[in-house]
């Protein structure tokens, strides 16, 4: 065997990684990069650039020779406005001295928190279809990833009644992520109200993902993190790629008790060292004002989930209105294909691409993630072309 | 901002139809807002925002900066709506500091604003000093980029 006989290199790969699944989400991108002039919903980005103020004041930052390294925390600046937004926005207060870590993306943020907490075997919930990270890296920490299958009758919600007979003596953590990728589901104050309470009755961990909180339309977003008895035992995880359209800075943070931070700033420490600082001052200026820019995105992202909650209602696909995010999750079940089926179809004889439900988990079968976030002129043709494809299915 | 008017800022010519889509609202109502807002005087007017300078015709816009002199009865305001009234001014705004007024004037050529000044402007008697300077280049008008948009690439697929 010679090492470039490729054999002899998987042979020598870790079975944790070589079992890890690829994403169905990669899977997907080869298929359509091949193609010219597609119209792709299979973005998970805004389509707005970051707002002109946030880009001068890294442009500014640059120029000023700022190009060191910072506190493994992140700058002392950046955490004292993150604790004034999260107190403000979400109601919850954090001491930005001991109770912040600056990180790169929620990414690493949920990468740091599975990590800081699970022993090999000790259980983890989550709901599915969700990001395609959590249950990779719930893995990787050679944790046991427990599934909570969601589903469009109740909205995609996780209730207390669904979360209560998965836990077991092993359950350590539950994870969260309201408003939902790929499905847009929100809970009620109520539904919060309710996990909160079991999680403390149960003594859960939990980790919630906000990276959509402030993409809510028709009500206001309450974090599980404030309610009583759940500041202890949360870690709130949050960052400025979505709302802020700011994906591309990589910057995000982790607010929880200092014992949980300082775990997790073990492991950040040695494996990243710190988040780049011209993106901590492009987020330290993101948040200098960050509801005018938030509300102005956010308006044009309620027209567009409109718009296309009409599309498809109009095609006669099942298809709730999404409370929050900038995804849209319809049903093909009706139409007798599988989501892969579909997707594969509308490109190839419509150039138009959707992400199949299952790379979110396999209960996504039946759907397809329809992200809006792209301009209304491409959104329409998109649903036209959409429209003659189911039409044709259905002949 | 009521949300038809955020939307009509952006887009004045979408139909009522889409409009309708987009903002949880029936064509009907679209119609009743827009004629709403307009009787309110809150919309004055549907335009194009058009870039000057890719148009041949070399038209000239100045900028005029005007002291006046207010009128012991109706302050600025008098001599202001005069002074809008010429097809010439484009735009017009009572302003702090230095000066008082701010007129945007057009034309066709220099010698049209020039006699605008001297002859039309400087000859309303309340008015005691101007300043005139020309538009070189446009930049942004209303809003909008004029030259240098351009499309960033995004990945076709991502999480
Ligand atoms: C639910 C969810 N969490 C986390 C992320 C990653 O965010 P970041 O860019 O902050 O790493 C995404 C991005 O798509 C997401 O949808």
């Amino acid at each position: 065997m010679k090492p470039n006989d490729s054999k002899f290199l998987l042979n020598r790969l870790s079975t944790t990684v070589a079992d890890l699944p690829r994403s169905g989400i990669r899977d997907f991108f080869e298929v359509v990069s091949q193609m010219k002039d597609v119209i792709s919903l299979g973005v998970g980005e805004p389509d707005f650039s970051s707002p002109w103020h946030v880009r001068e004041s890294a442009i500014y930052s640059l120029e000023q020779g700022q190009t060191g390294y910072t506190s493994n925390l992140g700058t002392p600046q950046l955490r004292g406005r993150i604790s004034g937004y999260v107190e403000k926005f979400f109601g919850i207060s954090y001491q930005p001295e001991r109770e912040i870590l600056v990180t790169v993306g929620v990414s690493e943020a949920l990468d740091l928190a599975i990590r800081a907490l699970c022993n090999p075997g000790d259980e983890v919930i989550y709901h599915e279809p969700c990001y395609v990270s959590y249950r990779p890296l719930i893995q990787l920490a050679h944790a046991v990833p427990v599934i909570l299958e969601t589903d469009a009758s109740d909205g995609f919600k996780v209730t207390a009644a669904k979360l209560r007979p998965l836990i077991t003596d092993k359950t350590k953590v539950l994870m969260l992520n309201f408003p939902t990728n790929p499905t847009g589901g929100g809970l009620t104050a109520e539904e919060v109200k309710e996990i909160a309470d079991l999680a403390v009755e149960k003594d859960l961990i939990v980790i919630t993902d906000e990276i959509y909180a402030e993409l809510t339309y028709d009500r206001e977003h309450l974090s599980v993190a404030a309610m009583p008895g759940m500041k202890e035992r949360t870690i709130f995880l949050h960052g400025f790629s979505k709302a802020l359209a700011m994906t591309g800075w990589r910057i995000g943070y982790a607010c929880a008790p200092h014992a949980l931070i300082e775990a997790m700033m073990k492991i950040h420490q040695y494996t990243m060292l710190c988040a780049p600082i011209m993106s901590q001052q492009a987020a330290y200026e993101a948040l200098r004002n960050p509801e005018e820019d938030i509300a102005v995105m956010k308006e044009s992202y309620w027209r567009r989930r409109n718009f296309l909650h009409g599309a498809f209602t109009g095609m006669g696909l099942n298809c709730g209105l999404p409370e929050g995010a900038f995804y849209m999750f319809p049903e093909i079940k009706s139409l007798g294909v599988t989501a892969k089926d579909f997707a594969l179809g509308l490109l190839e004889s419509e150039k138009v691409a959707a992400v199949p439900g299952t790379a979110f988990g396999a209960c996504g079968e039946g759907h397809l993630r329809c992200c809006y976030a792209t301009s209304m002129e491409q959104l329409e043709v998109a649903m036209q072309r959409m429209q003659r494809y189911v039409d044709h299915l259905r002949e | 901002m009521n949300h038809l008017l955020a939307l009509l800022k952006e887009n004045a010519r979408i139909s009522l139809e889409d409009a309708a889509r987009q903002l949880q609202m029936t064509p009907e109502e679209v119609a009743a807002g827009m004629e709403a807002l307009e009787k309110e005087g809150v919309i004055r007017a549907y335009q194009a925002v058009v870039n000057e300078d890719k148009l041949a015709a070399d038209t000239v816009t100045a900028v005029i900066e005007v002291k006046v002199q207010p009128e012991r009865e109706g302050g600025f305001d008098r001599i202001a709506s005069r002074l809008a009234r010429y097809p010439e001014v484009t735009s017009m705004y009572l302003m702090s500091g230095q000066y008082d007024l701010m007129l945007f004037v057009e034309g066709d050529d220099l010698r049209t604003v020039a006699s605008f000044v001297s002859e039309k402007l400087s000859s309303i008697s309340g008015v005691t000093g101007t300043a005139t300077h020309f538009r070189l280049k446009t930049y942004k008008h209303h809003g909008v980029l004029m030259d240098f948009t351009h499309e960033t690439e995004r990945l076709q697929v991502s999480p």
